[in-house]
């Protein structure tokens, strides 16, 4: 009983983590239907910048995140204002291939800089303190606080888009990029603010990573992959369908781990695959896109 | 009734004078292709290997993604397949690794249709992304099978290769030892893969299925409109590329003569360079693939030595060639010059006249 109320809390808060790496992949295709597929290398680069500023200059955490994810943010603007908005259109081959070649290029730069070592961040003890809940039930204090930043980025990004001139002019642009250019919005100009805070929640998304697990400059991939799942099992569009698709991807993996701890990853594919056969558009789809 | 008996004044051709000479020319490379193991060293042949089995993957690509507009990053799914298949096939049920690797194609062929099922109900960039959890999720199964090694890998046991039948055969033949016998039956294997694969993706490119695919790229609804069925023609088109990857994987780990999960479905390998090598040469073309090959390969050459900044320059040149020549190489020239080796268009020529466009 215990073990099971201790596999789904595990689950879930593993979820939160992976919402966090899918926020800015849903976010993206939200508004421009681009899939980034350099988007897991992105979270990697910003795990090793956050593990250069905590190492060599020592600073904390906290500001070592505070110049990362502005730092982020200017590279997320610029790589789409000045390589992705020239191919952004119909055919969707050249921004797949841009991406997959940026994933190539990012993952191949890390190796060179920084070699293939497994690292992680300096988190001082508290990737090891625990909440207790009851005897044999206790929860990480860092999952916790993924869970917690995953819904408040989610929050945030949903104030954004739905309280905002700014959240209106990226719906607009998302339904109709056409006449939203001649309301006088710049779709352009946009694109690259949404990518640009998508690349800042990925500082986010890396300094959880970093601190819950060990990073090299390979794993990018993989955390593509369970930001796609966790999209495409919540349903495309939704904010908030992207946390229940981290939390579903989050249980499976967690559930099949308990079973046999070489088949985590593979039960969330069996579980993504399971979704798509049953509910193609995801549990939570936004309207018909 | 005379109006009726008059020839015919227009008739449609795809094939060029130029086509012709290529033709002969590409009889000429097929003929070098084959004597190549009488005339060069192993160390040549391998390279030569690695070339051919990645001018026949790019072209089952280039089908997927320049004619039917399915764009996989998982087709390492079908070549890791196909390999473990071989191994499978031949390790256990005892055949002869020649008929395997055929067999082994046609099983990739079959696992393509319900894998086509599931990736299908995706479209466009998701669907690529789905195609990759497919591969992840075939080399975790694989990764499970213990008596297939594992997630360590396995050799193949000498009777599978220098024991074979096909292998002795070839051995007592040329009077080779049985090491350099079965490199070149992969050798040789490899050769009639690639040259196959070109026969066939232009042969489907020339008939009624080559012209329902460019309908459907040019206009999907008015395709449908005059009786082409799109799902039908694209998962048709899937698993020609489910076979041909597998064949070509199974080839590849004959080669090795031994495989591991991690290998055999790499993304690097088998979907990065063939990837690069279909947009640098020029993507929908039948020769791009081809240039792409070679440039890849004196690339690799030139560049090997630098580790990491060998798989960065390619990034960023496919990059460029996307951004500058979106064509590819082959492309831009062909649109140039109007210079076709491998044609299909159909051209209207009218009898009294030029050809009419």
């Amino acid at each position: 009983m215990i073990v099971a109320l201790d596999t789904i809390l595990q689950g879930v808060l593993l979820g939160g983590l992976y919402a966090l790496f899918a926020a800015g992949l849903s976010l993206i295709f939200g508004v421009m239907r681009l899939v980034n597929l350099a988007h897991g290398d992105v979270i990697v680069v910003a795990a090793f910048a956050l593990l250069t500023l905590t190492q060599r200059l020592g600073l904390g955490l906290a500001p070592a995140l505070l110049l990362t994810a502005p730092g982020m943010f200017v590279l997320g603007y610029a790589l789409q204002y000045l390589l992705l908005n020239r191919v952004i259109g119909k055919d969707i081959l050249p921004p797949l291939l841009i991406t997959f070649g940026l994933s190539i290029f990012a993952q191949n730069g890390l190796l060179e800089l920084f070699s293939a070592d497994s690292r992680r961040l300096p988190a001082n003890g508290l990737e090891n303190a625990s909440l207790a809940l009851a005897p044999g039930l206790a929860i990480g204090i860092v999952p916790l606080m993924t869970l917690a930043a995953a819904i408040a980025v989610i929050v945030a990004l949903n104030q954004l888009f739905y309280r905002t001139a700014m959240g209106r002019a990226f719906r607009a642009v998302s339904d109709d990029p056409t006449t939203a250019q001649l309301m006088g919005i710049d779709p352009k100009r946009l694109f690259a603010i949404a990518m640009g805070i998508a690349f800042a929640v990925a500082a986010i998304a890396a300094l959880f990573l970093g601190i819950r697990s060990n990073f090299d400059p390979s794993i990018g991939p993989a955390r593509l992959i369970f930001a796609f799942e966790a999209v495409i099992i919540g349903g495309l569009g939704s904010l908030w369908g992207t946390l229940a698709g981290g939390v579903l991807l989050g249980l499976a993996q967690t559930i099949g781990a308990e079973i046999n701890p070489e088949w985590q990853i593979l039960a969330g594919h069996v579980a993504f695959l399971f979704v798509l056969l049953a509910r193609p558009r995801g549990l939570f789809p936004r309207a018909v896109d | 009734m005379s109006a009726i008996a008059a020839p015919p004044r227009f008739r449609v051709e795809i094939g060029t004078r130029l086509s012709l000479v290529a033709a002969l020319l590409a009889a000429l490379v097929l003929a070098t292709l084959f004597a190549a193991p009488f005339l060069v060293g192993r160390g040549v042949l391998k390279d030569l290997f690695f070339v051919l089995t990645l001018v026949a993957l790019a072209q089952y690509w280039n089908l997927l993604a320049g004619y039917a507009g399915i764009i996989s990053i998982g087709q390492q799914a079908y070549v890791g397949f196909g390999g473990y298949m071989m191994f499978a096939l031949t390790a256990f049920a005892g055949l002869d690794p020649a008929p395997a690797i055929v067999l082994a194609g046609a099983l990739g062929a079959l696992i393509a249709i319900p894998t086509a099922r599931l990736v299908f109900r995706l479209e466009g960039a998701y669907l690529a992304v789905g195609t990759w959890v497919v591969a992840e999720g075939f080399r975790l199964v694989f990764a499970q099978i213990k008596s297939l090694g594992g997630g360590t890998g396995a050799s193949l046991p000498t009777a599978v290769t220098n024991d074979a039948w096909s292998v002795r055969l070839l051995a007592d033949l040329l009077g080779l030892r049985a090491a350099v016998a079965r490199d070149r039956l992969a050798y040789w294997l490899a050769v009639v893969v690639a040259a196959g694969t070109i026969a066939l993706v232009y042969r489907v490119l020339r008939s009624r299925q080559g012209l329902a695919l460019a309908a459907i790229r040019d206009n999907g609804s008015a395709a449908g409109s005059i009786g082409i069925d799109e799902a039908r023609t694209k998962l048709w088109v899937y698993v020609v590329a489910g076979f041909g990857a597998s064949l070509v994987g199974a080839l590849t780990f004959f080669q090795t003569a031994r495989i591991s999960p991690d290998a055999a479905f790499s993304v690097t390998d088998f979907t990065a360079y063939v990837l690069f090598v279909v947009v640098i040469g020029g993507i929908g073309t039948i020769e791009g693939p081809i240039l792409g090959s070679l440039v890849l390969y004196f690339m690799r050459d030139w560049l090997a030595d630098f580790g990491p900044f060998y798989l960065m320059g390619l990034g960023a040149l496919a990059i460029a060639v996307m951004l500058f020549f979106p064509r590819g190489l082959w492309g831009s020239f062909a649109e140039k010059f109007d210079i076709h080796l491998f044609p299909i268009r159909r051209r209207l020529i009218v009898r009294d006249g030029g050809p009419a466009s």
